[in-house]
């Protein structure tokens, strides 16, 4: 009854192409620039088709940087920004799952408070706590650091509220059953708890490390050392300097490859990648 | 909502919040406190002393003509990013939402960008609308448009909703596909009997049914509005020209940037620090629960 009929389908079909390259066109046309010659850019020549000089080009940021702004190969850009990226989904996991553990699986006083000072950090993102946390950092010694980039972000309300969610779902003859083996807490949450949430761990892996990758303002604020850069400030740094000495080339292809490791995440972990994020939204 | 079943111990549970408590205390909460006793004291030009002012930099931000402006001008934003990305992101997953061939190819395409990092998103779509050397700009001046987001204002304005509204899109579409494939075929069938055009079935059956799903992508997009739009600004505009795309986020920033009032800097934290308070709040009140996936 409510089977379309074929022309509406065609329609459809055309809607949602225009969609697709609507969605795509701005990647395409990065792709294309960063094979082409920059001079021909600068002049406002650009072809919309591509050039001759990927692999001169993709081989000099990748190993070399530009040659004028920031002088830092993009390699190595891309190697902390994927340190910080595991760093930030792992550390997350890690500490929301046993804080998880501990809320739903023992009683002791204060239980409700820590679980309370935990939940509201949601509603302090770092945007409303900028130079304090900045300050912080600075009198711990953490700027240009990996620990600097991640630890103030590891904290997590959502996580350890969907672990929550997740751990009450879970029967308590499991967890009599294990105690009749003998098992105590360590065991029981190993054996038995950690396998069971292995779905729920890479769901949120996928989406925390898309966060983690794609982080600004934090590392905009406590980098200062070209060599602690993540390749989305130093994609910033690119375009700094005045307009006719831009790379552009250079550039795009910077900006391909920030976006190719969360892209490819989402992508080849589609399902993974949806579930988390429902999860994490509820 | 509790257990049953639990362990029995006294030190074992504080040390497994220990290490998220730590975190969350020294970097979440000590200098949200920070923040909020900063705002209420002035510094003088020096540094050297501070006294305490009441609610003075909070007064001095309302009598602020620069700081309304970032107000009326960042709830500007959302609203229009919030629109344009939600009806183009609606018209999608309708169309996706029909039996279809190549229906999962379809979705693989268009939630991708979802990935892509605001300040890469800002890059993009500078270089191709970037006054004189934009692919798109050619043909914008051929239409006649004086094009040049470097000096109008207004058009930097667009150019930021634009990309931003670009950026949200796949979030939207993903959401909105999943509320639509949540509601019963058998009630769309029954408008069909009833003998409903397929427009009218959507505008009466499809878009209330669909409503919770709105309202939560409505929160969820005037907090990417408000937060996420920061890269998307910082790597096109930078705020200018002038003040033209300077949102509450941004002026925070680079207020204190300048090292010049970090009171007023401070105040501004905590202001936005009560509207995410009534955001977040707003989506636990009204959205949790009454969502169907």
């Amino acid at each position: 009854m409510v089977e379309e009929e074929g022309f509406r389908r065609y329609v459809a079909h055309i809607i949602l192409w225009i969609g697709i390259a609507i969605v795509a066109f701005p990647v395409y046309i990065a792709i294309v620039a960063s094979t082409q010659d920059n001079a021909l850019i600068a002049n406002g020549q650009m072809s919309l088709l591509p050039g001759g000089h990927f692999l001169q080009t993709y081989y000099q940021t990748i190993f070399v940087g530009t040659s004028g702004s920031t002088r830092e190969p993009v390699g190595n850009m891309m190697l902390n920004s994927l340190v910080m990226a595991l760093l930030i989904a792992v550390g997350k996991i890690a500490i929301s799952i046993i804080s998880a553990y501990a809320i739903v699986y023992f009683r002791f006083p204060f239980r409700m408070p820590i679980f309370w000072i935990i939940f509201i950090t949601l509603m302090l993102p770092v945007e409303v706590r900028i130079y304090p946390t900045y300050k912080i950092v600075a009198d711990l010694h953490m700027l240009d650091s990996y620990a600097g980039l991640s630890l103030p972000l590891i904290a997590s309300a959502t996580a350890t509220l969907l672990f929550r969610q997740f751990f009450m779902t879970v029967p308590d003859e499991l967890l009599e059953a294990s105690r009749i083996d003998g098992a105590g807490p360590f065991r029981f949450f190993w054996d038995t708890l950690l396998p069971l949430s292995r779905t729920n761990m890479a769901a949120l892996f996928v989406i925390l490390f898309i966060l983690g990758w794609n982080q600004y303002l934090w590392p905009l604020l406590i980098t200062t050392r070209d060599d602690m850069q993540t390749i989305q400030i130093g994609i910033r740094k690119m375009i700094t300097t005045t307009d006719a000495l831009t790379e552009w080339p250079i550039v795009m292809a910077t900006a391909v490859l920030a976006m190719l490791p969360p892209v490819f995440v989402v992508v080849v972990m589609q399902k993974l990648f949806v579930r988390g994020l429902v999860e994490t939204e509820k | 909502m509790q257990k049953q079943a639990i362990f029995q111990s006294k030190l074992l549970p504080y040390a497994l919040v220990a290490p998220q408590l730590a975190i969350v205390l020294i970097f979440f909460y000590w200098p949200a406190l920070q923040a909020v006793i900063q705002s209420f004291l002035l510094q003088d030009a020096f540094g050297l002393s501070t006294s305490f002012v009441w609610f003075d930099n909070y007064l001095e931000l309302l009598k602020d003509r620069a700081y309304f402006e970032a107000i009326v001008r960042t709830f500007f934003f959302s609203f229009a990013i919030a629109v344009s990305s939600l009806s183009f992101a609606l018209l999608l997953a309708v169309m996706a939402d029909k039996p279809l061939r190549g229906s999962m190819l379809y979705r693989t395409l268009l939630i991708w960008p979802y990935a892509v990092a605001p300040p890469v998103v800002g890059v993009l779509w500078i270089f191709m609308l970037h006054p004189s050397l934009g692919v798109l700009s050619r043909y914008l001046r051929a239409l006649g448009i004086d094009w040049n987001p470097m000096l109008d204002g207004d058009q930097a304005a667009a150019l930021i909703i634009l990309a931003a509204a670009w950026k949200q899109i796949s979030y939207n579409f993903l959401f909105f596909l999943a509320g639509l494939q949540s509601i019963p075929r058998s009630v769309l069938e029954a408008a069909a009997i009833d003998g409903a055009r397929p427009m009218r079935r959507f505008w009466t059956v499809t878009f209330p049914l669909l409503s919770p799903t709105i309202f939560f992508l409505l929160v969820v997009n005037i907090v990417y509005a408000f937060f996420d739009t920061f890269g998307i600004i910082d790597t096109m505009t930078r705020g200018g020209p002038g003040t033209s795309t300077v949102t509450l986020v941004y002026k925070v920033y680079s207020d204190g940037l300048l090292g010049g009032n970090l009171g007023s800097s401070a105040a501004q934290s905590v202001i936005l620090m009560i509207m995410v308070i009534v955001l977040t709040g707003i989506q636990f009140r009204f959205v949790e629960r009454k969502v169907t996936y």
